[in-house]
């Protein structure tokens, strides 16, 4: 079902004149309020009046994750700080968070995305939501939750894990519509066929599962698997959380929100625009966001744009499924991880420059599972097998702890990794996804 | 008396302690005495070798991880209650042992175990005035 009709199927023109509209007040607004912006449209050569059509969005210098770091906390502020009533933040590749401020107006922006995207799964206000999307700063949680509010369906706050529990309240109350990533669904699966649960005989009828990469395959498996509707969800915390595309029942792409964000798709190294159906990496102008706007937001995902008239009756630009991405980002089980995090983790610890080797993996468990291989050097090697456990644990609750992941930790010998001429192979990603 | 014992870092991978032995053969070593302290993961080889700082570098030439650490030889009676002696000697002093083994060194009828203590000049202290470790020459 469609929730909104009128901005969902807009004829394109309308659409683009509205965008258009959108991006001038955007233009205006954020060189007048935020300094950084300015500076940059200076740089430039360039004043708000020269954006005068869509096309003119070409000539605005890109922003990147970088200059969000550097002017954390408040520096894209475009507010004041007052009109903050929601703040979601996601780690940067220096640990340094990457920040997403939200006015009253952004949540309601946010929260009509995810109603449109809850939509595209069939989901009514007859609905049960079990949302298994972690709840706090990570934007998954909460972003649901709102746009179930919106719809007024019945939604469960499960947050993630608590494995046994999800699977008790799935029964209980019947829930109909499953919200987390596409790993836990799986895993969700596997432990209820082990408590004697078959998950398929339950009321679940759709899942829109996101935060990290999947495939056609993983889809067939979990469809088979939960008997269930499962539709791929796309977004980021800095541009709005969930709710930027979505896949209706077509499952053919997702459709992009261009009304709130509008969509560009660039050769990385040149930054040159592509036209339909060119893969590069994908740019996003939040067009009517008011705490912290964002102008050609480099994302570092990959994938293409293409205009189709889809039978489901929208006629929003889709995105194809991520292909990957432009800088060495893992996502492992929906966070966000750096191998530059997990170097400086390994350095401060041992305080050397270590050799080690990052293996991400999906056991048995469908789970991703990442294993750090370091290699045990003479100056922090002892005599006793205690002083090295040490150090694992060490290791260990310190990435727990910055990363909020688990990793397992294992010493190896000396030059057992492999060594390599230039940029040094530091990640072994066998996940088949 | 205090003597270095040399520890190798190994991974439990098949073949590895074969090579360490195969090393040290081919450079004429002589072990004198060798534990393994094992993880799950991985393993920590101790050894006692008549030439201590050659073997260190021929094993972190060949790639291994490899420290001296300063422990002590003590003599110790071979019959019932003979470590027990010593053990009881030690405890009444208040020296902390982390580990020992037993080495392939023999004085006449007394044995040679290895000792790695918490306090090694303490140690060395207690083995000196109960004449614990002064024939020992490994």
């Amino acid at each position: 079902m469609i929730w909104n009709p009128e901005a969902e199927c807009m004829p394109v023109e309308q659409r683009r004149r509205l965008q258009l509209a959108h991006l001038k007040n955007l233009v205006e607004r954020v060189y007048e309020k935020v300094p950084f912006y300015r500076k940059k449209f200076q740089q430039a050569g360039i004043k708000p009046k020269d954006i005068r059509s869509l096309e003119d969005i070409q000539k605005i210098p890109f922003t990147t994750k970088d200059e969000l770091r550097e002017t954390y906390p408040y520096g894209l502020l475009a507010v004041p700080e007052a009109e903050i009533e929601e703040v979601h933040m996601s780690s940067g590749t220096t640990g340094t968070p990457v920040v997403d401020a939200y006015t009253k107006k952004d949540i309601e922006v946010w929260s009509e995305s995810m109603a449109r995207t809850l939509s595209m799964a069939g989901t009514t206000r007859n609905d049960i939501i079990q949302n298994a999307y972690g709840y706090g700063l990570f934007t998954g949680g909460l972003g649901v939750h709102y746009g179930a509010k919106l719809i007024g369906a019945n939604i469960i706050p499960m947050s993630s894990g608590n494995t046994s529990k999800q699977i008790l309240v799935m029964r209980d109350f019947k829930t109909t519509i499953l919200t987390c990533t596409p790993s836990y669904s799986l895993f969700l699966a596997e432990a209820a066929k082990e408590e004697g649960v078959d998950i398929r005989s339950l009321s679940l009828k759709a899942g829109c599962f996101g935060a990290e990469p999947w495939s056609e395959n993983m889809r067939k498996e979990i469809e088979e698997k939960l008997g269930l509707d499962a539709y791929d969800i796309y977004g980021l915390t800095e541009i709005t959380g969930p709710g930027v595309s979505s896949e209706c029942e077509m499952k053919n792409g997702l459709h992009i929100n261009e009304d709130f964000f509008y969509p560009e798709v660039i050769d990385p190294e040149t930054g040159n625009v592509l036209p339909d159906g060119a893969k590069g990496e994908l740019v996003f102008t939040t067009l009517v966001k008011e705490g912290t706007p964002l102008l050609r937001y480099r994302t570092r995902d990959i994938t293409f744009l293409f205009h189709d008239q889809c039978p489901c009756g929208r006629t929003t630009v889709k995105m194809h499924r991520l292909f990957g991405r432009t800088d060495d980002m893992l996502i492992i089980r929906g966070v966000n991880v750096f191998p530059s995090q997990i170097e400086q983790i390994l350095m401060a610890v041992e305080g050397t420059d270590p050799h080690y080797l990052i293996v991400v993996d999906r056991g048995a468990s469908h789970l991703d599972e990442l294993e750090i291989m370091v290699e045990v050097e003479s100056k922090f090697f002892t005599d006793e097998t205690k002083g090295l456990e040490t150090i694992r644990s060490k290791i260990e609750h310190e990435i727990k702890s910055k990363l909020g992941i688990s990793a397992k930790i294992k010493l190896v010998e000396p030059k057992t990794i492999e060594r390599s001429i230039g940029k040094a192979k530091r990640v072994i990603d066998k996940r088949k996804i | 008396m205090i003597i270095k014992q040399i520890s190798i870092f190994l991974e439990n991978v098949a073949g590895r302690l074969a090579e360490v032995t195969k090393l040290l053969a081919k450079h004429e070593i002589n072990l004198r005495a060798m534990t393994i302290a094992d993880t799950a993961d991985f393993g920590i080889l101790r050894i006692v070798v008549d030439q201590p700082d050659k073997a260190l570098k021929v094993l972190r030439d060949g790639g291994f991880t490899a420290k001296t650490t300063e422990v002590l030889a003590v003599e110790v009676e071979d019959r019932p209650g003979g470590l027990a002696k010593v053990m009881e000697i030690f405890q009444q002093n208040h020296v902390n042992i982390e580990y020992l083994y037993v080495s392939l060194e023999k004085n006449k009828d007394k044995a040679v175990v290895i000792f790695k203590v918490e306090d090694l000049k303490l140690g060395q202290k207690i083995v000196e005035e109960h004449g614990l470790g002064g024939k020992v020459s490994l």
